[in-house]
C-alpha cells in the first residue's frame, strides 16, 4: 500500500495502536505454531543423531557439511527442474485458461472458478491414486490412446518422469490459475483497445501490455505452484514409483526411516533458505520502489 | 460484484492452500465423555484389527477399546518419543521392540494374566530381541520373500537371483524399504543381511543398481494390487499382501529364496506410561486366545504366534505358504536387528541408488 494510503486510513498513531490488539490472536497463533516449531527444527539441524535415532543436543555443524555431498546437490537440482518444468507447464495451461475466465461474462465466473476448484473438495491422495488408475498399462489413457489409433503398443506412463510432472501439474493448476484470474480480472480492458488502436502486433499486445500489467498474478502463481512443488513427496513416490527422490522424499526419509532428525532438519533449513533467497532475490530485482504484488 | 469474486477468489486461495498442505494427517480418535467405562487405548497397524473381535472383547469386558494406528514403526517410535502417553497396548515389529527396550519406553508384563502366551509356536518361544518375553509377546508373523504369477514365469524360481533376469524387465517391483531390499541382496551374496561392513554394503548397492533398469517401481503400500492385475510379475514383498493378490488372481504363487530371507514378528506391548495396565494384559491375554487367534490369522492372513491357533485356521490358511511359512523354512530365516549408526551406511547407499 502507497504510504499516502495509509496516512489515510489511519490518521494518527494513537488510532492505529487502538486497534492492534486485533492482530494479537494471529500473531500468537504463528509465533507459537510457526515461528517456535521453525525454531526447534533449526536448533535440531545442529545436533546429532544417536545410535537409536534419538537427538543428541551436541552442536555440530556435521549435518550441514554432510549435505556437501554431491548426491545432494543432485537431489536439489533434480528437484529444481521438476518444480521448473511444472511451473512452466502451469503457466502456459494457466494463463490461457484464466483469461478466458476473467473475460467472460460474469455471471459465469463463479461457475467457471468453482470448477477449476472442483479438485480440492477430494483428498489429493484419492486424486494422485486415481492418477495411477489412469496411467497404467492397461488403464484409461492407453485404452483411449489404442482407440483413436495414436499408438499401436500401450505406453509406459505410470511409474517415470512423465507420470510425475503430470501428477505435479495436475495438483498445482489450480494454484497457478486462481492468482493468474485476479491478475487478468483487474487488467483495464480499454489499455488492451489501446494497444490495438496504436497499431501493435498480436504480440506485442500480449507481450507489452497484457503480460506486464499481469506480473503481480504470474509471479504470484509462479510462487505458488513452485514451491509445493519442490518439496512434494507423495507424487514422485507414487507415480515416479520412488525410482528416484526429490528433496521432499528425502526430508521424509530421514525423518521417518532413518530417524535422523538432525540431518532431515538441516535438509528441510537448506531448502527453505534457497525458496526464500530466490523470492527474496526477485523482489529486490524487480521492485525499485513499490512491491509487484501491488502493481496496477 | 467484481470485488465480490476476488474476495471469494482470494478466500477459496486460501482455503485451497491449506487442504493442499494437509494430506494425510493421523488423528487420535476422540473419546466419548458419556461413557464411564474403562477405555484401553490400542495403538497399532492401519488395517491390522478385525472389528468384530475388538467388539466382542468390549462386550465382554465391558469395555471400550480407542484404537489408534501408525504406518511403520518409525512412525510409532517418533510419536512415543516426541511425548505421545496415553496408550497401552501397541504391536512393534521385532528390531523396534529392541529399541523400544533399549529407550525405556516398555512395561514388564505380568506373566501370570497371560496364560494364553504359553502356548506359542516353539521358534517364537525365545527370540533375540527380548530373549526372556519379559516385555513382548510375538502375535503374527511372517517373512518376507518372492509373490509370482505362475502363468507368467514357467519354472517355479527360488533363488533372489530371479528378481535380476532380463526377462522380465519392467515386470519386478521391490518393497519401497531401504534395509528389506538391501537384506535380500545381502541374503544372495551369501551375507548376513545385518551386516555393517562398507565394502560388502557398497557391492550389495552395486548389485541393486545393476537390477534398477528392470525395477518398475519400489513400493510397499500396492504390490498386491500390482501383482493382481498383472502390472508386474514379480513382487519383492511379505507374505500378507501376496495372498492377498492370490485371492484375485489364483496363478499367484510366493517363494521363499533358498539364499534366505527375513522372518519377523509383530509384537504386543504394554507402554510403561500406559494408563490401564491391567486392562491391557487382559486385552493381549484375549488376542492370545487360540479362536481369537486363529479368526485374526485368517483375517490379516498372516501368521499367529499361537501354536494352537494353526490348528484351529482352516486349511486354505494354514496350507498357504505366503499365509503360514512352512516350518522347514526357519533354518535359513533372518531376524532384522536394528544396526544402530550403521543405519547411515544404507541410507547413503540407498539415496545412490535412488539417484542414479
Amino acid at each position: 500500500m502507497p504510504p499516502d494510503d495509509v496516512a489515510h486510513i489511519t490518521p494518527t498513531a494513537q488510532d492505529s495502536c487502538r486497534s492492534c490488539w486485533l492482530a494479537v490472536p494471529g500473531l500468537l497463533w504463528m509465533i507459537l505454531f510457526f515461528l517456535v516449531p521453525l525454531l526447534l527444527v533449526l536448533a535440531i539441524s545442529f545436533a546429532s543423531r544417536g545410535t537409536y535415532g534419538g537427538i543428541v543436543w551436541e552442536f555440530t555443524w556435521a549435518n550441514y557439511l554432510d549435505l556437501l555431498h554431491p548426491l545432494y546437490g543432485k537431489i536439489l537440482v533434480q528437484s529444481l527442474c521438476y518444480a521448473t518444468v511444472t511451473t512452466a507447464i502451469c503457466f502456459l495451461l494457466g494463463f490461457p485458461l484464466a483469461y478466458v475466465i476473467a473475460r467472460s461474462p460474469a455471471r459465469w465466473q463463479p461457475v467457471l472458478l468453482l470448477l477449476v476448484m472442483l479438485p480440492f473438495w477430494t483428498n489429493f491422495l484419492v486424486r494422485t491414486y486415481a492418477w495411477m488408475i489412469l496411467l497404467r498399462h492397461d488403464g484409461l489413457a492407453n485404452h483411449l490412446l489404442l482407440a483413436l489409433g495414436l499408438i499401436t503398443e500401450p505406453l509406459e506412463l505410470l511409474y517415470t518422469p512423465t507420470a510425475v510432472v503430470i501428477g505435479l501439474v495436475y495438483g498445482y493448476l489450480p494454484f497457478m490459475v486462481l492468482p493468474l484470474y485476479v491478475a487478468v480480472e483487474r487488467l483495464d480492458p480499454v489499455l488492451v483497445e489501446a494497444a490495438w488502436d496504436l497499431y501493435a502486433s498480436r504480440w506485442a499486445v500480449l507481450t507489452r501490455v497484457v503480460v506486464p500489467l499481469t506480473m503481480p498474478g504470474i509471479v504470484g502463481g509462479c510462487i505458488l505452484v513452485f514451491i509445493p512443488s519442490i518439496g512434494s513427496f507423495i507424487t514422485p513416490d507414487l507415480l515416479g514409483g520412488a525410482r528416484s527422490m526429490m528433496i521432499g522424499n528425502l526430508i521424509q526419509h530421514e525423518y521417518l526411516v532413518v530417524r535422523d532428525w538432525p540431518l532431515g532438519s538441516a535438509v528441510s533449513f537448506v531448502l527453505m533458505g534457497i525458496v526464500m533467497a530466490a523470492v527474496v532475490l526477485y523482489y529486490r530485482r524487480a521492485t525499485p520502489g513499490d512491491g509487484p504484488l501491488e502493481g496496477r | 460484484m467484481r470485488s465480490a469474486i476476488r474476495g471469494m477468489v482470494l478466500w477459496s486461495l486460501c482455503l485451497v492452500w491449506l487442504t493442499g498442505w494437509l494430506t494425510a494427517c493421523g488423528q487420535r480418535s476422540g473419546e466419548d465423555p458419556a461413557q464411564s467405562r474403562p477405555v484401553l487405548h490400542y495403538f497399532t497397524w492401519s488395517d491390522y484389527v478385525g472389528p468384530e473381535i475388538i467388539r466382542e472383547f468390549e462386550r465382554r469386558e465391558q469395555v471400550k477399546v480407542v484404537i489408534d494406528t501408525f504406518s511403520s514403526n518409525e512412525e510409532l517410535l517418533a510419536k512415543l518419543q516426541s511425548g505421545a502417553t496415553g496408550y497401552d497396548v501397541a504391536v512393534p515389529s521385532d528390531f523396534m521392540v529392541a529399541i523400544m527396550i533399549q529407550q525405556g519406553l516398555l512395561s514388564e508384563l505380568d506373566q501370570a494374566a497371560l496364560p494364553n502366551t504359553t502356548q506359542l509356536e516353539p521358534h517364537l518361544q525365545t527370540l533375540p530381541f527380548d530373549p526372556e518375553r519379559r516385555y513382548s509377546v510375538p502375535y503374527l508373523w511372517g517373512t518376507v520373500g518372492i509373490g509370482y504369477d505362475s502363468a507368467a514365469i514357467s519354472t517355479p524360481p527360488d533363488s533372489w537371483s530371479i528378481l535380476w533376469d532380463m526377462r522380465y524387465k519392467g515386470r519386478i517391483s521391490m518393497l519401497n524399504d531401504q534395509r528389506e531390499v538391501f537384506g535380500a541382496v545381502l541374503r544372495s551374496m551369501g551375507q548376513s543381511m545385518n551386516s555393517i561392513d562398507p565394502q560388502v554394503i557398497e557391492s550389495a548397492k552395486e548389485r541393486l543398481l545393476h537390477q534398477k533398469p528392470l525395477v518398475k517401481t519400489y513400493t510397499s503400500d500396492h504390490y498386491d494390487q500390482l501383482l493382481a492385475s498383472g502390472e508386474v510379475v514379480l513382487a519383492h514383498g511379505w507374505g500378507g499382501p501376496v495372498a492377498r493378490a492370490m485371492a484375485d488372481r489364483p496363478s499367484i504363487r510366493y517363494v521363499v529364496p533358498r539364499e534366505g530371507a527375513t522372518i519377523w514378528a509383530d509384537c504386543l506391548v504394554v507402554l510403561k506410561t500406559a494408563p490401564e495396565k491391567h486392562l491391557a494384559m487382559r486385552f493381549i491375554n484375549y488376542l492370545m486366545e487360540p479362536s481369537v487367534a486363529a479368526r485374526t490369522s485368517e483375517r490379516l492372513r498372516f501368521a499367529s504366534a499361537s501354536r494352537l491357533a494353526r490348528e484351529l485356521v482352516d486349511v486354505s490358511t494354514r496350507d498357504n505358504p505366503a499365509i503360514y511359512p512352512p516350518l522347514d523354512q526357519l533354518a535359513r530365516l533372518e531376524w532384522m536387528r536394528d544396526v544402530g549408526n550403521g543405519i547411515r551406511l544404507y541410507d547413503r547407499a540407498w539415496t545412490e541408488l535412488k539417484m542414479q
